[in-house]
């Protein structure tokens, strides 16, 4: 087979913005939508969508993202976009790529670097798409970023538990009851670091936050760029499934990072770098701030009583203390002791 | 006076190969013929097969694809659906279960209008696991826009193939199609089957060209966007409409394949074996035409006029043809490989569509009696045959039988 441009220049070179002032005026998420105000995962959408620019294609699995958006007639869409089924986010970037090269190689497309994203929500992206996710991760020969964005529930079918909702929150499929106060006892999957590894050859795994745009915009150009299946976990405060404000989205965000909740990093090519307030926190030049001051803000924890704010600090305190990568990897710092690895 | 030219002629003869091939190879082969863009495999038996070949051609350089092993049926349909979006022509494939796992992918391509090509290689549905042939897998998809046809040789699997890909891509189709195989004795059985020319076949097979529907950043459309009750009806409406055109265009394919290649379908929806003067019929899909037809010239040399219908496409269902071809028959016998538990007179599937058919097409109202028989991969034999024609002469003669009967059973 013939080596051309494709396999010589796989992806675009998205250099980093140099500041907020450089950022392009074009938007490719435009009007049309009906997402609520305060909404995080539209906000970064169109951040999403600048930062990636105009050759890029969309696909968008099912959730609010897809249903609150794409109305028929009224596309908020600058860039080609395409449904995608709720499980479908890594196997419908696969087949966008994988479509492109071929045609490429062949001559019958035109030879360009174009990015494929595949914008998928936690319910689709943690639960129901993970396994297509992750055997997408393991190509190496396809370039596209998978985009998680996680609003911490199924927020199109009236907010009920995911595989990313935090401990205890109040859902309508965890609503606290007359005998049990705390209805949801499972904690949040660490989706990121299980991307980076479970998937050796995957160049690019990290979390954003649309409370930090510029620096997730950059990120997200990275993930472009870096070649090969990509992956980016963003924590998304969501007013409707969260109760809250929709003047708190922001603040929420900073909250998350602030609090030790959301930490901030990016594994590239397997080299972990903290970065923002997390890297602070790691080296201890920022103080966390107690969960109690991010869970009180939000009306789906207005059911803990103070036994529920001590478990939950508890367990963010031991992502910080015990975990071997602190608020990374969930490998005891112990059980590393007993058994050291050789030198 | 002119002189006539046959140039297409001349080259069939010339560029054919002929080899001993399954009839999942002769589909791999196909593929290869096609310049099938995206690939995407997954194991399960025995369509299976058909992706072992194809990534040998891939491995020795025969074939150009992105040849995709994916982590399930569901990806593996979903990959090829969105690269066919992206203006790849693509094959996949499944049998049994493993069609049903990609159920969800099935039934959102019809309505993208996506022209996908996947090989069926009918399987039983667990469970209990069972290897062998029933027809139910394919038939999940029947009412959802996919395009079913069944095959009884490998000659006709590879031809049929280059066909499906001609008639999915006519722009006035645009939606998937099912080839289906009967497992294990077509998908394993080997035949002689004549190989056409890359050349032939790139003169019958234009590039697939998706126009305005194309995901490409020169062309900025969003697909399948929330449409509710405002447009959704109108939307099924569409892919109505290419149902009501299915049947003119496979009559326009078959006969530019037969033109350009030389091998003769007839009627591209029913192949009809000794009805001439036949008093009752059966009718059947897929390979259990080889007993069927032994039995029939075993009967006929007893003096018993019976004939074979055996139905390829069941999507679209020639209904009005098969029913004016049916009409004039004193009775007719349908073998199911197949059931639809809870039906109209608890039949197969089949049986239970040719009597709709029958009903508003034909001009006669000979009784059609319904055959369970070969479930699971048994066998359908030249006794059950010949139980089952004994039985549709009883109904002719007016003598009451009853309209559904398990053939073959144990015990």
């Amino acid at each position: 087979m013939s080596t051309t441009f494709v396999e010589e220049k796989p992806t675009q070179n998205l250099e980093a913005f140099k500041g907020v002032k450089k950022v392009p005026y074009e938007e490719y998420y435009t009007s049309g939508h009906r997402t609520c105000q305060g909404c995080e995962s539209a906000q970064i959408m169109k951040l999403m969508a600048k930062a990636a620019g105009p050759r890029t294609i969309v696909l968008g699995s099912t959730g609010c993202m897809y249903v609150a958006n794409t109305s028929y007639y009224a596309t908020p869409w600058g860039v080609p976009w395409m449904h995608t089924q709720l499980g479908s986010a890594g196997s419908g970037a696969l087949g966008v790529a994988a479509a492109l090269r071929a045609q490429m190689r062949k001559g019958t497309m035109r030879a360009e670097p174009i990015n494929v994203i595949a914008f998928c929500g936690d319910g689709g992206g943690a639960d129901m798409g993970l396994n297509a996710i992750s055997a997408t991760l393991t190509h190496p020969d396809y370039n596209l970023l998978i985009l998680l964005y996680d609003n911490e529930t199924y927020a199109n079918t009236d907010i009920q538990v995911s595989g990313t909702s935090p401990y205890g929150v109040n859902t309508s499929f965890s609503t606290p009851g007359k005998v049990k106060r705390i209805m949801h006892h499972r904690w949040k999957k660490n989706v990121a670091p299980l991307m980076a590894a479970g998937h050796p050859t995957c160049k690019y795994v990290g979390t954003i936050s649309t409370s930090y745009p510029l620096q997730a915009m950059n990120n997200i150009r990275k993930a472009l760029s870096i070649g090969g299946p990509t992956f980016i976990h963003c924590l998304n405060p969501c007013p409707k499934g969260w109760d809250f404000d929709p003047l708190l989205s922001f603040q929420l965000g900073e909250l998350a990072v602030n609090t030790g909740i959301w930490p901030l990093y990016e594994i590239e090519n397997g080299k972990l770098k903290l970065y923002g307030k997390t890297e602070q926190i790691a080296h201890g030049r920022f103080k966390r701030l107690p969960v109690r001051e991010y869970l009180l803000k939000q009306g789906r924890f207005a059911h803990f009583v103070e036994e529920d704010i001590e478990f939950f600090q508890s367990k963010v305190d031991e992502m910080w203390e015990k975990w071997l990568v602190p608020g990374v990897i969930p490998l005891q710092k112990e059980l590393d002791a007993r058994n050291p690895p050789s030198p | 006076m002119a002189t006539i030219t046959l140039p297409v002629e001349e080259k069939r003869e010339v560029q054919e190969q002929e080899a001993l091939i399954t009839g999942a190879e002769a589909i791999a082969i196909a593929c290869k013929l096609a310049d099938v863009d995206v690939v995407t495999a997954y194991p399960i038996r025995p369509y299976d097969t058909v992706m072992q070949y194809m990534s040998q051609l891939v491995a020795d350089g025969e074939m150009d694809c992105e040849f995709i092993v994916a982590e399930g049926e569901h990806s593996q349909f979903e990959i090829v659906k969105h690269a066919s979006v992206c203006g790849a022509r693509v094959f996949c494939g499944s049998s049994g279960v493993g069609w049903m796992y990609a159920m969800e992918a099935l039934t959102v391509t019809p309505a993208l209008r996506v022209p996908m090509v996947a090989m069926v290689g009918n399987r039983a549905l667990d469970d209990p696991g069972a290897f062998g042939v029933e027809h139910n897998d394919a038939l999940a998809v029947r009412d959802l826009g996919w395009l079913l046809t069944w095959v009884d040789s490998a000659q006709e699997a590879l031809d049929t193939a280059l066909i499906a890909y001609r008639v999915a891509e006519d722009r006035r189709m645009f939606v998937p199609l099912a080839l289906s195989c009967d497992g294990a004795f077509l998908t394993h059985s080997q035949a002689l089957v004549k190989i056409p020319s890359a050349e032939q076949v790139n003169k019958f097979l234009p590039r697939y060209e998706r126009g305005e529907l194309l995901l490409h950043p020169d062309n900025v459309i969003s697909v399948a966007p929330q449409a509710n009750e405002d447009w959704v009806m109108e939307i099924r409406r569409q892919n109505y409409r290419v149902t009501e055109r299915a049947c003119d265009v496979i009559r326009e394919v078959y006969a530019d394949f037969e033109k350009r290649f030389g091998r003769k379908y007839g009627n591209p929806f029913f192949e009809e074996f000794m009805t001439q003067d036949a008093e009752v019929v059966l009718l059947g899909m897929g390979t259990m035409s080889t007993p069927v037809k032994v039995a029939v010239r075993k009967l006929r040399e007893e003096g018993k006029k019976v004939g074979f219908v055996r139905l390829r496409w069941f999507r679209p269902f020639a209904g009005p043809e098969i029913a004016h071809c049916l009409e004039r028959f004193q009775a007719i016998g349908v073998i199911d490989r197949d059931f639809s538990f809870g039906s109209p007179n608890l039949s197969g599937v089949v049986a239970t569509e040719l009597r709709s058919a029958m009903y508003t097409g034909a001009s006669t109202r000979p009784p059609v009696l319904d055959f369970i028989c070969g479930l699971g991969g048994r066998e359908v034999t030249v006794p059950d045959v010949e139980a089952i024609t004994q039985s549709v002469f009883e109904a002719a003669k007016g003598k009451a039988q009853p309209l559904t009967q398990w053939i073959g059973l144990r015990g």
